[in-house]
């Protein structure tokens, strides 16, 4: 399955390349509206970007009146990404997303600032969350924390359905004249391929602590980006930064992707989930394709 | 929406600017004060740019080399590919009784693709050096001023001003005409309306300058 990752499209000014996605994810929703960070609050660095948005969205009033209907009709599963100040928040943006048939999934954006990212208050919130919703939850991570595995399987324990991994990690730029940050908020989320290595670590950590489904995310750009996460233990994949310069991105990855499994000759994308874990002396199929997988 | 990968036909050097040269390909030119999202080879994300010139089957953008993505462009060689996603944004309204464009350094790129379309209407640039002044020659009936005059000080009243430049030259143009229409920059990673990277302050709120501009009224927009 191919979905964006939060943030990085808006369905209503590009529908078209939601409709090449397999589900969208809105950008985080928030308890009150959100204008986000002063300008400028996007940089590109060598390996990718850096953003401040901070979580520009319309609250979720103006989200369930009038941005989900149109949602609703564009034929997409929609995933919609909530994420609060207190435990509180997001348990109320669960349960006012419950009754929603729109509503496909609910992404916990737990890796936002001001909210803590210690391990009892991720199972907090996801336990506050499933309290309040019978929607498939998915708990995004963020990266920048000591043990992911740690705070994934705290998610698990609260109820969690699947994991998204990873939010971004935070980096500076700095002007080339005047040597200020270059973001107006100094520091922003770092996403682009210098995150893809980050995002292999932790969907690998996680997959193995907990076997959860995971959306995996961080980076990816192509159809080996892709299979790549799929083999450290997605088992689907999320696309941001490359959609920015490719629209086409999903499309061209998927059939991407199908070229890399035909190469690989395993068969059933599901053979590949995981892979990156098998032992060589596993069933024969997989262990030529571990070792296909090696050579490349 | 998919980017359309475009061959570089040549690219020529006006002043410090270079104006790029690409086969046209499928891709439509838009409207004056559109942009396009072009590939910056080697760097992650592409660059908005403001169609120059349309000739028949090409497309041509001024570029000012002024960083590492406007430096890649620039060194483009005839025969090299790009990927252009576009024509994007709102373009300037056409409408317009007695036009005067007005334009600022690099902000003269979309004025000729604009000038063509409204028949050559008058025009005044203002630039740093007469090295940068050479970029006039795209524009027919064009005055040009040099620092210190600032085109604000050239501006003949009673026009429909239409302008594009940087942003103390826009701010003091809204100045004098509030009713004019005038093209805005903000650093941009999608150019469609992904990132919500290209706020500005428009009617008082932060909004998409790829979605609502990147032509704005000048009452809109709080300078
Ligand atoms: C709608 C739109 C249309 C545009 N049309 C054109 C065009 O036709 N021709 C053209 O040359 N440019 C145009 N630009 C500006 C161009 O997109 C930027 O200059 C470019 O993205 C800079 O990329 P870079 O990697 O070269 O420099 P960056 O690394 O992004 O910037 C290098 C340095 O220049 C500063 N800087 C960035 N942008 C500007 C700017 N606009 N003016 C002065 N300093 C700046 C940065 O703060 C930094 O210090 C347009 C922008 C927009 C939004
Ligand atoms: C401009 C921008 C805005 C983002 N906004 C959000 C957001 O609102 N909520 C969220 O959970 N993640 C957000 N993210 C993070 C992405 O969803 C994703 O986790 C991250 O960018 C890594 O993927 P990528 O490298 O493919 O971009 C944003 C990322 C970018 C670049
Ligand atoms: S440039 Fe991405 S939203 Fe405008």
């Amino acid at each position: 399955m191919i979905l964006n990752a939060s943030g990085c499209l808006d369905a209503l000014t590009a529908p078209a390349v939601a409709r090449s996605l397999d589900a969208f994810v809105t950008k985080t929703v928030t308890p009150l509206p959100r204008e986000g960070n002063a300008p400028p609050r996007i940089a590109e660095v060598e390996q990718g970007m850096l953003n401040s948005i901070g979580l520009a969205n319309p609250g979720i009033d103006r989200f369930l009146s009038q941005t989900l209907p149109r949602l609703g009709e564009l034929g997409v599963p929609v995933w919609v990404s909530v994420g609060g100040f207190t435990v509180a928040d997001y348990a109320d943006l669960c349960d006012r997303l419950d009754d929603r048939p729109e509503v496909e999934a609910i992404e916990l954006n737990v890796s936002c600032p001001n909210v803590d990212d210690v391990p009892g208050s991720v199972g907090e919130i996801v336990a506050a969350a499933r309290a309040a919703t019978r929607k498939p939850l998915y708990t995004k991570l963020s990266p920048a924390t000591a043990d992911i595995a740690e705070v994934a399987l705290a998610a698990q324990r609260a109820g969690t359905d699947g994991l998204s991994l990873v939010n971004t990690i935070l980096g500076l730029a700095l002007d080339n004249h005047t040597l200020k940050p270059r973001l107006s908020r100094g520091a922003g989320g770092l996403s682009g391929a210098a995150l893809k290595p980050i995002a292999l670590a932790a969907v690998y950590a996680c997959y193995a602590a907990t076997g959860l489904p995971i959306v995996g995310m961080g980076g990816i750009a192509s159809g080996r980006d892709a299979i790549e996460i799929v083999a450290a233990g997605a088992a689907s994949v999320a696309l941001g930064t490359i959609l920015f310069s490719d629209p086409d991105a999903p499309g061209r990855i998927r059939a991407e992707l199908a070229s890399e499994m035909a190469a690989l000759a395993v068969g059933e994308a599901d053979n590949v989930i995981g892979l990156a874990h098998a032992k060589t002396t596993a069933a024969s199929e997989t262990a030529a394709a571990a070792a296909a997988l090696s050579v490349q | 929406m998919r980017p359309e990968r475009a061959r570089v036909t040549g690219g020529e050097q006006i002043g410090p600017y270079t104006l790029l040269r690409v086969a046209r390909g499928g891709i439509e030119p838009g409207i004056p004060g559109q942009f396009f999202m072009l590939e910056a080879p080697g760097r992650p994300l592409p660059r908005p740019m403001s169609l120059c010139l349309a000739p028949p089957g090409e497309l041509e953008f001024l570029i000012d080399p002024i960083g590492p993505g406007t430096r890649a462009l620039c060194a483009l060689q005839p025969g090299d590919e790009l990927a252009i996603l576009g024509p994007l944004g709102n373009g300037f309204r056409l409408d317009v009784e007695r036009p005067l464009l007005v334009g600022g350094g690099i902000g003269t790129a979309p004025l000729p693709y604009l000038s063509e379309a409204l028949g050559s209407p008058p025009a005044i640039l203002g630039f740093r050096t007469a090295r940068h002044a050479e970029a006039a020659r795209l524009v027919p009936n064009a005055e040009v001023v040099l620092e210190p005059t600032y085109v604000t000080e050239a501006m003949p009243p009673g026009h429909d001003v239409l302008a594009c430049g940087p942003e103390p030259m826009l701010a003091a143009v809204a100045q004098l005409e509030p009713a004019a229409q005038l093209a805005w920059e903000a650093a941009m990673a999608c150019g469609y309306g992904a990132c919500y990277g290209c706020a500005v302050e428009v009617d008082g709120e932060l909004k998409r300058l790829c979605v609502e501009g990147p032509v704005l009224a000048a009452e809109a927009v709080a300078a």
